[in-house]
């Protein structure tokens, strides 16, 4: 795991989380929150910043604390340290962006146990720095947004034929699956073999190269 | 609250909202423990023990939450007896039953981290449901845990079989499995109402 090298510029911390490392589509971590809540683009967006700031700042306070935690509870620490937060993003929600809220309804508490944020806590923050930690939540978190607004734009788009509300083809173009759960799975399952596709593409070149 | 309005409430929750499938709660140990037939069926009856326990104990300190008015304590309070309860579950069944306990082996502390868990207590207190429903509801969704994951990991063993194109070969086809599996399970959209 390229997680365990200390030595790692921190640009390249950044970076990991954006393709090579995606949360989604290269550790296909967290997907019940990305797969449920991709059915617009909006929700998409939605989602993906909640589950940022949760991630930026737990990743941030673990490091701070990691020295202070005993090994054998780490985990419950943990686990106590994201509920806080995802505690105060669920009622900063209900107050500022409340249809929002009402719509993700269930998946926002549900951001505790997206297990992205346990898995670079664990990871990544318990064992690195705070200014690391918080590179490595930013990255993680950036593509976490990327990926579930792309799955979030393909759905709507192909579902509804809008992006972010907006019509793009006229109504009767519309292929409604995409917008029923099946169609998540459909849609990631596509984006996947898509990915596999680039980065063999990748490897065959590098080794041509060489 | 007559008996057939529970066993309906067991089936929608089985069936119609089914948590893999329709809720999308619980994926990862979907994809990740359906490759092989005995290691699915050793999470299914882990997460079908562990979610008819949380549901009902959850109920009983929902009323605690709600009588203390700490509601928006539920988050962290639920999390943190989920992982205590699995914890406990596993010292007691190494004590009583090894058996079942060796059969369930590293999928029990798995289930901590199973967002199927949180999701259906929260449901449970979301419904305000009285403690037989609680009961019913949580075997329901338990049942169609194991029904999805079951059917699922018999479908990718029949995969394993096949040649596929080399960028679909592995979690591409199993999405792409699952989104036919979650097709056939639309068609129970409807069927009861509660």
């Amino acid at each position: 795991m390229a997680d365990s090298r200390g030595n790692f510029s921190n640009f390249g911390i950044f970076t990991a989380g954006l393709i090579r490392q995606n949360p989604t589509f290269a550790q296909i971590l967290g997907l019940c929150p990305t797969l449920a809540t991709s059915t617009t683009a909006e929700n998409a967006l939605g989602m993906g910043l909640a589950t940022f700031i949760v991630l930026v700042a737990s990743n941030f306070f673990i490091s701070m604390i990691r020295k202070l935690i005993p090994t054998e509870i780490r985990i419950p620490a943990y686990i106590a340290v994201i509920a806080s937060f995802v505690t105060v993003i669920d009622l900063f929600m209900h107050g500022y962006t409340y249809q929002m809220w009402k719509t993700l309804g269930l998946y926002i508490p549900l951001i505790v146990v997206n297990c992205i944020i346990m898995g670079r806590a664990e990871s990544f923050a318990s064992k690195n720095g705070m200014f690391k930690s918080l590179l490595d939540g930013l990255g993680m978190g950036f593509g976490f947004i990327g990926a579930i607004l792309l799955l979030g734009i393909t759905r709507e788009l192909f579902g509804s034929g809008t992006i972010f509300g907006y019509t793009v083809w006229a109504k009767s173009y519309e292929v409604f699956v995409f917008v029923l759960p099946p169609g998540a799975f459909l849609v990631i399952g596509f984006y996947l073999a898509l990915f596999h596709y680039i980065g063999s593409r990748k490897k065959a070149k590098s080794t041509k190269k060489a | 609250m007559d008996f057939s309005k529970l066993l309906a409430l067991m089936f929608v929750a089985m069936l119609v909202n089914n948590f893999l499938l329709t809720r999308f709660l619980g994926l990862c140990p979907f994809f990740g423990v359906s490759k092989k037939m005995d290691t699915a069926v050793g999470m299914s009856m882990g997460v079908i023990f562990v979610m008819v326990v949380a549901g009902v104990i959850t109920w009983f300190l929902n009323l605690l939450l709600i009588a203390w008015h700490v509601e928006f304590l539920q988050i962290l309070t639920f999390i943190l007896v989920i992982a205590a309860l699995v914890q406990l579950i596993e010292l007691f069944l190494k004590k009583t039953n090894p058996t079942l306990y060796s059969a369930l082996g590293i999928y029990l502390p798995l289930i901590t981290t199973n967002c199927a868990i949180l999701g259906l207590v929260l449901i449970n207190a979301g419904a305000n449901y009285t403690l037989m429903e609680t009961f019913f509801n949580s075997l329901g969704s338990a049942l169609g845990y194991a029904l999805a994951l079951i059917l699922f990991s018999s479908l990718r063993g029949r995969l394993d079989i096949n040649e596929l194109p080399a960028a679909f070969d592995g979690m591409p086809a199993a999405f792409i499995t699952a989104f036919i599996l979650s097709m056939s399970f639309e068609a129970f959209v409807g069927i009861i109402k509660v």
